[in-house]
């Protein structure tokens, strides 16, 4: 009969690694005692804490700004803060034009144009482009990818005169098609690097593999290289998306009422009159709300494509 | 064997060469693999590198759009007036210490973050994903909440939690500083140290994720103290992660309008190359000098992204073998 508690006994039997303090175990190792500190699964109560408390520190604008959005104009305005003030829908009904009759749909609806169609004409370019620098190789490719980072690299403001003159003389001035091409040369480069990071992750293997078999190259794409890509191309949609949404300078400059986006709209909320700190709030949360969706929808993949495929 | 010595024995005839044949393909072959890039990097060229070589041109034009009659060659006049004029230095200087104080301060905040969160605890996916939160509202939404929610001197949230946490020690006179008016470009650094840390945080905790434990573990088994490994093993490894988003975070950072636009319409001395460009093209009307600035801009970015495309070369190499 073993001398074990059957506590030990249990946690004993045959586990395959040596380190064994599970999930289940939660604190506790494998003779009973307290997880060594080289196991991985060790809860870290201190280190916990304090990321805690930091997230909470860093969330808190966010988390005050939701909440004002549904608190009255003279309970925002409130010092100190009244955190347990009746919670109310007024401000988005102001915000929504309810006495002041201005509708913030136009420049919804103007930055989804915007930033729907720039993303598809970003993957459009980007995706053939990308499988010319990873799959089936250019002769030069590295140079070329620095040629298209080296364009990102290059500040808005340089070249906003020029544009500005062009869309001026060519009538294209507040037209939301000039903004979609300026969004697709703004996220191209981006969406290239990302994708090339993408279909590199496609199998040698597998390609040469089909290659021999003689697949063409529509079977090829279908088959082998959508799947393992796919993933890949929705988070470079996503990330392009919010880059497209986020933009002010150039729909500011090139923009006016007509084809003005939802942060031309909000630049009007610069300057403050009178009681307006629920409505501000509850603006900035409906104009963050795609954003927001878009980077949880895509953040797994948010580090590889914020810097641009070179950490994974 | 006959048409071997037949082919050299008639040099100068003209009998197809395999080898032309071989050469063609080989060339067309080539424009096959390049037709897909070609659509992406004819569009990147036109939209990008034509607007620049138009801006350099008019760099050295005196042209003011209010006075079209008065445009003429002005030389080198245009960046003398870039480096000499009091406003444009101030808005280089602002410039540099916005994006050094931003990169530094969230580089080092997000070190930490992403030490902690590399530690299993509870909870730890939604603490990531609070902690994600501030890069993911609009620029110009978070910059409106820091002004108008936060800053605000009668009702932002810094100055409520002050008057707060006066009251619970009995006073009523707690310090309610203007911090938007007193120390407006500590401010902007403020929120743009806010924005920002999520995305430094992101890529160290990425590089925290990919460095190899055997070692580490090793270390432990001999005794190293925690400090010890964090400063042999763990910093030299995120070394590389640092440098990738440091420089990425300056490129974006460098080119920041939202920010001074929206908390401070440049006023007060922070107005930041790229604004002072804004305002000198779209309310001076001084096309000749904008353009200069922007050449300027342009000059100090590349010097910035020589750095950054070497780091990102390095960490690019071990993939290029393929």
């Amino acid at each position: 009969m073993s001398t074990l508690t059957p506590a030990a006994r249990r946690n004993t039997a045959a586990s395959p690694a040596g380190f064994d303090g599970g999930s289940r175990r939660g604190r506790f190792g494998k003779f009973g005692g307290a997880k060594s500190r080289m196991d991985p699964t060790r809860n870290n109560t201190a280190a916990g804490l304090a990321a805690w408390l930091l997230a909470l520190l860093f969330a808190a604008p966010v988390l005050w700004m939701i909440l004002t959005s549904f608190h009255s104009e003279t309970d925002a305005a409130t010092n100190p803060p009244s955190i347990a003030a009746n919670l109310t829908l007024d401000a988005y009904q102001e915000f929504f034009g309810a006495t002041s009759g201005v509708s913030p749909w136009p420049p919804l609806i103007n930055s989804a144009t915007a930033s729907i169609f720039s993303t598809v004409l970003v993957l459009v370019l980007a995706i053939p482009a990308a499988y010319a620098l990873s799959i089936r190789p250019v002769k030069k490719w590295t140079d070329v990818m620095f040629f298209f980072l080296s364009t990102k690299m290059m500040p808005v403001v340089a070249a906003i005169l020029p544009l500005y003159l062009f869309a001026k003389t060519a009538g294209a001035l507040d037209n939301i098609w000039f903004l979609i091409l300026m969004y697709t040369s703004m996220n191209l480069p981006i969406a290239v690097w990302m994708m090339r990071s993408f279909l590199a992750e496609v199998p040698v293997e597998m390609l040469e593999a089909a290659q021999i078999d003689g697949a063409g190259l529509l079977l090829t794409l279908r088959k082998i290289i959508a799947p393992v890509a796919m993933p890949g191309i929705a988070a470079t949609a996503l990330i392009c998306f919010i880059f497209s949404w986020n933009e002010l300078l150039l729909a500011r400059v090139l923009t006016g009422v007509v084809a003005g986006t939802a942060p031309v709209f909000l630049t009007g909320f610069v300057s403050s009159q009178g009681l307006f700190l629920a409505k501000v709030c509850a603006a900035a949360v409906v104009i963050s709300l795609p954003v927001l969706f878009a980077g949880f929808a895509a953040q797994d993949k948010l580090v590889q494509g914020l810097s641009l495929g070179a950490v994974k | 064997m006959t048409t071997a010595t037949a082919r050299i024995s008639r040099p100068g005839h003209s009998a197809p060469k395999p080898s032309t044949n071989a050469k063609a393909r080989e060339r067309a072959l080539a424009w096959a693999r390049r037709a897909p890039l070609l659509p992406a990097l004819i569009f990147l060229i036109i939209v990008t590198q034509l607007p620049f070589v138009v801006t350099l041109f008019i760099s050295f034009l005196n042209w003011n759009s209010l006075r079209p009659d008065q445009t003429g060659f002005a030389g080198l006049q245009n960046y003398v007036q870039v480096l000499t004029d009091p406003d444009l230095r101030q808005a280089i200087f602002t410039t540099i210490i916005l994006t050094v104080s931003v990169v530094l301060v969230s580089l080092a905040i997000g070190l930490g973050l992403a030490l902690l969160l590399d530690k299993k605890f509870i909870g730890r996916g939604l603490a990531r994903t609070l902690l994600i939160a501030p890069f993911l509202v609009v620029p110009v939404a978070a910059a409106l909440i820091w002004k108008h929610a936060l800053l605000n001197p009668t009702y932002g949230l810094i100055n409520g939690a002050l008057t707060w946490i006066w009251s619970l020690f009995g006073s009523s006179t707690p310090p309610q500083p203007d911090l938007l008016s007193q120390a407006p470009l500590a401010a902007v650094v403020v929120s743009l140290v806010w924005q920002w840390t999520p995305f430094m945080m992101l890529i160290l905790l990425a590089g925290l994720q990919s460095r190899p434990m055997d070692t580490v573990e090793a270390a432990q088994v001999d005794g190293a103290s925690s400090w010890d490994i964090f400063r042999h093993l763990t910093l030299p490894h995120l070394r590389q992660y640092m440098e990738l988003g440091g420089l990425l975070g300056a490129i974006y950072i460098v080119q920041n309008f939202d920010a001074v636009f929206t908390l401070t319409s440049g006023g007060l001395g922070t107005a930041n190359l790229p604004y002072a460009i804004y305002q000198t093209f779209y309310f001076a009307n001084e096309y000749g000098l904008a353009s200069a600035a922007g050449v300027v801009v342009v000059i100090g970015t590349i010097i910035v992204a020589t750095f950054a495309l070497r780091t990102v070369f390095s960490l690019f190499k071990k993939e290029a073998a393929r």
